[in-house]
């Protein structure tokens, strides 16, 4: 189906990557938030604060995150459509319920827009240190999906996007952003709304009495849905539960449940996975990059194409889950992988992992609070090449 | 409880013998003290309710009120006959 | 598939079957809480509540945190939500919110709602969000043990207060009205009958709604205390319990088996959270503005 116009700033915009993901949660149909406000993130809910009571929905500012990644679960269960707001120390305390989402299939995107950690760190810093985080983060086994804009314009799309994987999978879906790319101004096209494809709840067609909350088949692993007051009487848990929601602490059990919510994702992550790649084929050095980190590496690619060194560019539109069978193919050609990242290195271990020697991975780190200079990343590049 | 039975007081209590977990709420808060333990224990190993002194039962269904397992509920004679005739 | 919970060949003969039943998910009884607790008895009332109330059931959403009373939302029949430790009345918050032809109800224990989850507690009675909050009090974390809980009386051992607790306890009516609660009362496992009154009364009632409810945790707090089993802990309740309804609930605070002061200690109006955001974007956006939730009932 389409977006409602309600949500919709048609038009061309001058603004920033916070702001922009706020209006494509709005055209992706999000109509509820329960914030809390941490730099580099705030801008996002001030926008959707300003905005909602025009649209029609809910804004509230909670008393802590954990709270607020609660409230719009809740929210979910009300019929909304809901997205988390933070950043790294919001996130840290946002995890229990990042398991809660995901046990209990509760569609939600959750944005992070990345700041210098551990701890406080430099909250004015972009970094892309949570990476790992959003993927192992909340204890006990779980998937996530995760998309890594590099500009204001793809935070308004990835964000549409990320709302329609939530409803599709009913997992949580992660906007990666960073501090750069949520205070970077550009130029974003926001367009009518009967261009902004926009995929609905899974509905229910069953009656009350049919209907198991987690009813599913095998050819289809993501149950249908009903809202709180429609007359399903559902339970919901965080407990190991079974086809009607109930707590059912047995081993099959718990087998028989995990199997079917980590397979979700595992299962049709070759549907999932996105890679953007550039002169890969014949390439000899591959640089594997996301987030705001991809663009600076594209500037060092070219610099070293004219240099005459045969380089490709990966670029992980969709981090999680990782392209892990794509770097396999691509390690069959390319001598080196190059992974610079705003972190002490993280997903160069994925690559790492995905390879398995059958090429050199180089980590190019950077401990964040600016991105990478050039150079920095032209020189692995050439290092590699030689 | 067939009709030609011979009724005692102006109710009775109805109890889930097996959903029972013996606390003795309903025993010890009876206001006319109509209720007592069974000799007999069920398969969980409680002594559940029983209507000792049928006389004095009243249906008042204080002891439904009480009971946190759900096992046991009394009823009045009269609304007892009312269902009965409705089903 | 038979439950124990199905008519007998007695009640078939009669029609009669247990007036609390069609509250309850029959397929989950025998609920997990032990001998003598009860919580089983404030659900029962709660059951009444629902019945006398005259409410939709659908309309009707139960949340619940963690414990042992955050099992009681599983055992209800109707939608229902057991979330994460000390998180139910966000939860509830974001339920509400986004259907307010909800009527919202939170029931958890005292160490869900008041330690872990006292901060949500605040807010939530600040904010005069629309849900009604019933506390089971029991005193102890009873599912992990039998540790210390914010409202734990000086004196009775814990497991983690092993020669006796020192902590001064929180008096919950005084908090809940200090919070900006709109109704405020306390009932024990032996009020039964005022239980249900005031569970009915808060499921009429606009706004926050907090009643709490003092329960015998006879497995981890009386039998430690050599207090005697649950059954003991209920006459202590009816002994030295004195309803004052409308008293200052500073005056309320409780003591180790001291005496318990029980009533309805605050009812009072004020505009919701949800009222006071549309009444504002009324005044400040006029036409601009679409109430939200008009369309719901």
């Amino acid at each position: 189906m389409h977006a409602d116009p309600k949500g919709v700033l048609t038009g061309v915009h001058f603004i920033d990557g916070d702001h922009a993901a706020c209006e494509g949660a709005l055209a992706a149909g999000c109509r509820f938030v329960a914030g809390y406000p941490i730099t580099p993130s705030t801008e996002i809910v001030e926008r959707f604060a300003h905005r909602i009571p025009k649209v029609g929905g809910v804004f509230i500012q909670m008393e802590d995150e954990l709270a607020a990644s609660i409230a719009i679960q809740g929210a979910v269960w009300g019929g909304q459509k809901v997205m988390n707001v933070t950043s790294g120390p919001g996130l840290s305390l946002m995890m229990e319920h990042l398991g809660y989402a995901f046990i209990t299939e509760t569609p939600c995107v959750w944005i992070d827009v990345q700041r210098c950690g551990p701890s406080t760190g430099m909250p004015t810093g972009p970094a892309q240190h949570d990476m790992m985080q959003v993927k192992w983060g909340s204890h006990g086994d779980f998937q996530i999906i995760a998309l890594c804009p590099n500009s204001p314009q793809e935070c308004f799309d990835f964000t549409i996007r990320a709302f329609n994987m939530a409803e599709t999978w009913r997992v949580p879906v992660f906007l990666m952003m960073d501090e750069v790319v949520g205070h970077m101004t550009e130029r974003v096209d926001i367009p009518e709304a009967s261009e902004i494809e926009v995929v609905e709840r899974k509905w229910t067609k069953k009656k009350p009495g049919e209907y198991k909350v987690y009813e599913t088949t095998p050819e289809d692993p993501v149950p249908e849905m009903v809202k709180a007051g429609d007359g399903y009487r559902i339970h919901v848990t965080g407990l190991t539960h079974n086809e009607k929601g109930y707590p059912d602490m047995t081993v099959p059990n718990q087998e028989r449940m995990l199997g079917r919510l980590i397979g979700k994702i595992t299962q049709n992550a070759h549907k999932l996975v996105d890679v953007r790649e550039d002169g890969v084929e014949g390439a000899d050095v591959v640089v594997v990059s996301y987030g705001i980190t991809s663009r600076v590496a594209m500037a060092a690619v070219e610099q070293a194409r004219a240099k005459g060194a045969k380089v490709g560019s990966a670029r992980l539109v969709i981090a999680w889950p990782f392209p892990a069978e794509r770097m396999k193919e691509i390690a069959r050609t390319a001598k080196v992988f190059v992974v610079p990242e705003m972190n002490m290195g993280q997903m160069v271990q994925e690559v790492e992992r995905a390879v398995a020697g059958a090429a050199k991975v180089v980590s190019v780190p950077h401990a964040g609070g600016s991105v990478h200079e050039v150079d920095t990343i032209l020189n692995a590049i050439m290092e590699a090449a030689r | 409880m067939s009709d030609d039975q011979q009724r005692k007081g102006r109710g009775t209590v109805f109890v889930k013998e097996e959903v029972c977990k013996g606390c003795s709420y309903c025993i010890d808060f009876c206001p006319t003290h109509a209720l007592e333990f069974a000799r007999e224990f069920n398969a969980k190993g409680y002594h559940y309710p029983v209507l000792g002194r049928p006389d004095d039962c009243t249906g008042c269904d204080n002891c439904g009120l009480y009971c946190p397992d759900f096992a046991i509920y009394g009823a009045r004679w009269k609304d007892i006959d009312e269902k009965k005739k409705a089903k | 598939m038979s439950l124990l919970m199905d008519q007998s060949a007695e009640e078939l003969e009669c029609g009669m079957d247990n007036p609390v039943l069609p509250f309850l998910r029959k397929d989950r009884i025998p609920h997990i809480w032990c001998p003598g607790c009860g919580i089983g008895t404030t659900v029962n009332s709660f059951c009444r509540a629902l019945g006398d109330s005259g409410m939709d059931l659908d309309k009707i959403a139960i949340v619940s945190g963690i414990g042992c009373t955050g099992r009681t939302a599983g055992y209800l029949n109707l939608d229902s939500f057991h979330t994460t430790h000390g998180r139910a009345i966000p939860f509830a918050t974001g339920l509400k919110l986004a259907n307010p032809d909800l009527k919202v109800v939170v029931y958890s224990g005292d160490g869900d709602l008041t330690a872990i989850g006292g901060n949500h507690f605040m807010h939530a009675a600040r904010r005069n969000m629309d849900i009604m909050v019933v506390c089971i009090n029991n005193f102890t974390y009873g599912m992990t043990g039998g540790q210390v809980a914010p409202t734990t009386p000086l004196g009775p051992t814990q497991t983690t207060m092993p020669f006796g607790n020192f902590e001064s306890s929180f008096n919950l009516p005084f908090l809940a009205d200090a919070c900006g609660a709109v109704y405020v009362a306390r009932w024990t496992v032996y009020h039964v009958r005022q239980l249900a009154k005031a569970m009915k009364e808060g499921l009429q009632k606009k706004g926050f709604v907090f009643i709490e409810a003092m329960a015998p945790c006879p497995t981890l707090y009386s039998r430690r205390n050599r207090l005697g089993d649950g059954v003991d802990q209920v006459k202590y309740f009816k002994e030295r319990s004195t309803i004052k309804n409308g008293v200052d609930t500073k005056d309320v605070g409780l003591t180790y088996q001291g005496d318990i002061v029980v009533g309805k200690f605050v009812d009072r109006d004020r505009p919701t959270w949800m009222d006071s955001m549309n009444d504002h974007f009324g005044k400040v956006l006029g036409d601009k503005y679409e109430t939200y939730g008009a369309h719901h009932g």
